[in-house]
């Protein structure tokens, strides 16, 4: 199976402080990585060095996918939901890593766009506000933002937060049907134990300081 | 009618419309991005400092542009540095802003033999619009024109969501300090005819009016960009007709704008 992206001794952490520190794992093409752990156990510090947000204090993370092609999905929280920007607009700007130096999006991109819309069933909210939009809703939308970026590899930081439980079962479903059906390789970040029973090949746990990925035997 | 096409007859006043046209819509832009990052306070913050160096240029007998910009430029990186650290948000712009301020009108007392007209600091005087001023203006207003067009996605990823913008390879640290210190130059600028204390209105008002009226963020830079044009002209003219100062004039036609664009968007949701 081929490797997309290894992860060699990596430590990360803020201001000299550590809080990642020396970890080593793989993220396998078509996997279904779960990482798990409580609030501040470290988990958006390593989204953030996976994405090169913050730079590795020692280590180093090696990519063996096309340049900036990750699919990112931030916590809906940490955009801010009152934006004036219709869904096109918000998704069609997942394919910014695209645009290489060009000023302006083409059709293929605006296409690109439609169909990451078409494949999580919000094509009809295309013109929509993205303020007027539900938790549910603008998670949906920021997912269709990440599938324009790449069918690579997703990483979808704590989808789960503000959502009741039934959007939260629906949200599942669709990142294993993606997973499953289309092939794309997800890494999903929660402090949520629902995901640990039903999804998932590899578990990464965070637990005091402790990291430790493990591989499940049935796979899910 | 007559009155306004003799208006133009006055040099001063074309300098200063061509002038405050071409900064109105620099700042509706720049305003745009600023306002939805939530950091509108950072233009009232840097129109401060702007007015400590334009003091103290005064008082030295020194060219107040050249002196302003520079310190408005660092004043805006300082702002942005600030952000990563302790010292963060609305407390880092009051420090600056009052600092600036201070050592401004210090300056000005200790050379109280230079004759400063304090009050064109603070409110604004078109008559200090000079053809250099104008010149200054109509080059920042191509470098703001040109980025906003050939950068229109970029600004757009950057402003919704700073981090997926810096995922996908977007050199942000980059696009945060030209368009920082684009700002600053617009404040420095617009500061002449506007003044110290209502300068950020200029990139505030448009923004908020246009969120009224427009829900795409297309929508929202072209009717901000409209809006600010059209209020200046008729503050503008209604300063030169009823001999009242331009900046406040300027300031209450954006405010009655505003609050027509809020009264039309709740009338419309009903």
């Amino acid at each position: 199976m081929k490797t997309l992206v290894e992860v060699k001794n990596l430590c990360l952490g803020y201001e000299g402080k550590e809080v990642i520190h020396n970890l080593s794992f793989q993220i396998e093409e078509h996997d279904f990585i779960i990482v798990l752990g409580a609030n501040g156990s470290g988990k958006s510090t390593l989204v953030k060095g996976l994405l090169k947000l913050i730079k590795p204090m020692h280590g180093e993370v090696i990519y063996h996918l096309q340049k900036d092609m990750i699919g990112y999905m931030p916590q809906v929280t940490k955009v801010d939901g009152h934006f004036p920007a219709t869904v096109f607009e918000v998704v069609l700007s997942g394919a910014l890593n695209r645009l290489k130096k060009r000023a302006f999006f083409r059709s293929g991109e605006k296409k690109l766009a439609m169909e990451s819309l078409e494949m999580l069933n919000i094509a009809d909210l295309k013109n929509h506000p993205f303020s007027d939009l539900s938790g549910g809703q603008k998670q949906k939308v920021l997912l269709a933002r990440a599938l324009c970026a790449t069918r690579e590899l997703l990483i979808l930081d704590e989808p789960s937060n503000n959502l009741d439980l039934k959007s939260k079962a629906e949200f599942y479903d669709l990142i294993k049907e993606l997973n499953e059906k289309r092939g794309i390789t997800i890494m999903l970040i929660t402090h949520d134990e629902h995901g640990k029973e039903s999804l998932g090949n590899k578990i990464l746990s965070f637990d005091d300081h402790e990291v430790t990925c493990t591989r499940r035997e049935a796979n899910a | 009618m007559n009155e306004i096409l003799t208006m133009f007859s006055y040099g001063f006043i074309v300098r200063a419309f061509v002038s405050g046209l071409l900064i109105s819509l620099c700042a509706s832009l720049l305003g745009v991005t600023l306002v939805l990052r939530n950091n509108a306070m950072i233009s009232d913050g840097l129109s401060h400092v702007s007015f400590g160096a334009f003091a103290i240029a005064a008082v030295f007998g020194l060219t107040p542009l050249y002196v302003a910009i520079p310190a408005a430029i660092i004043a805006s990186i300082m702002i942005l540095r600030l952000n990563e650290g302790k010292l963060h948000g609305d407390s880092a712009i009051a420090i600056l802003s009052s600092s600036a301020l201070a050592i401004g009108v210090t300056a000005i007392s200790i050379g109280s033999g230079v004759n400063v007209d304090l009050n064109a600091y603070l409110f604004g005087s078109i008559l200090s619009i000079s053809q250099s001023d104008m010149i200054v203006s109509i080059i920042v207003c191509a470098i703001v024109m040109a980025l906003y067009v050939f950068s229109y996605n970029r600004i757009f990823a950057l402003t919704f969501d700073r981090d997926f913008a810096k995922s996908t390879g977007m050199k942000t640290d980059r696009y945060d300090l030209i368009l920082a210190a684009l700002a600053s130059v617009v404040i420095v600028m617009g500061m002449r005819m506007m003044g110290a204390l209502l300068i950020s209105s200029l990139t505030i008002f448009p923004t908020i009016t246009s969120r009224y009226l427009a829900h795409s963020y297309k929508g929202v830079i072209c009717t901000s960009v409209v809006v600010s044009l059209i209020c200046f002209v008729i503050g503008l003219v209604l300063s030169y007709v009823y001999s009242l100062p331009t900046g406040a004039m300027i300031v209450i036609v954006n405010l009655i704008v505003l609050l027509c664009a809020m009264l039309f968007s709740t009338i419309s949701k009903k």
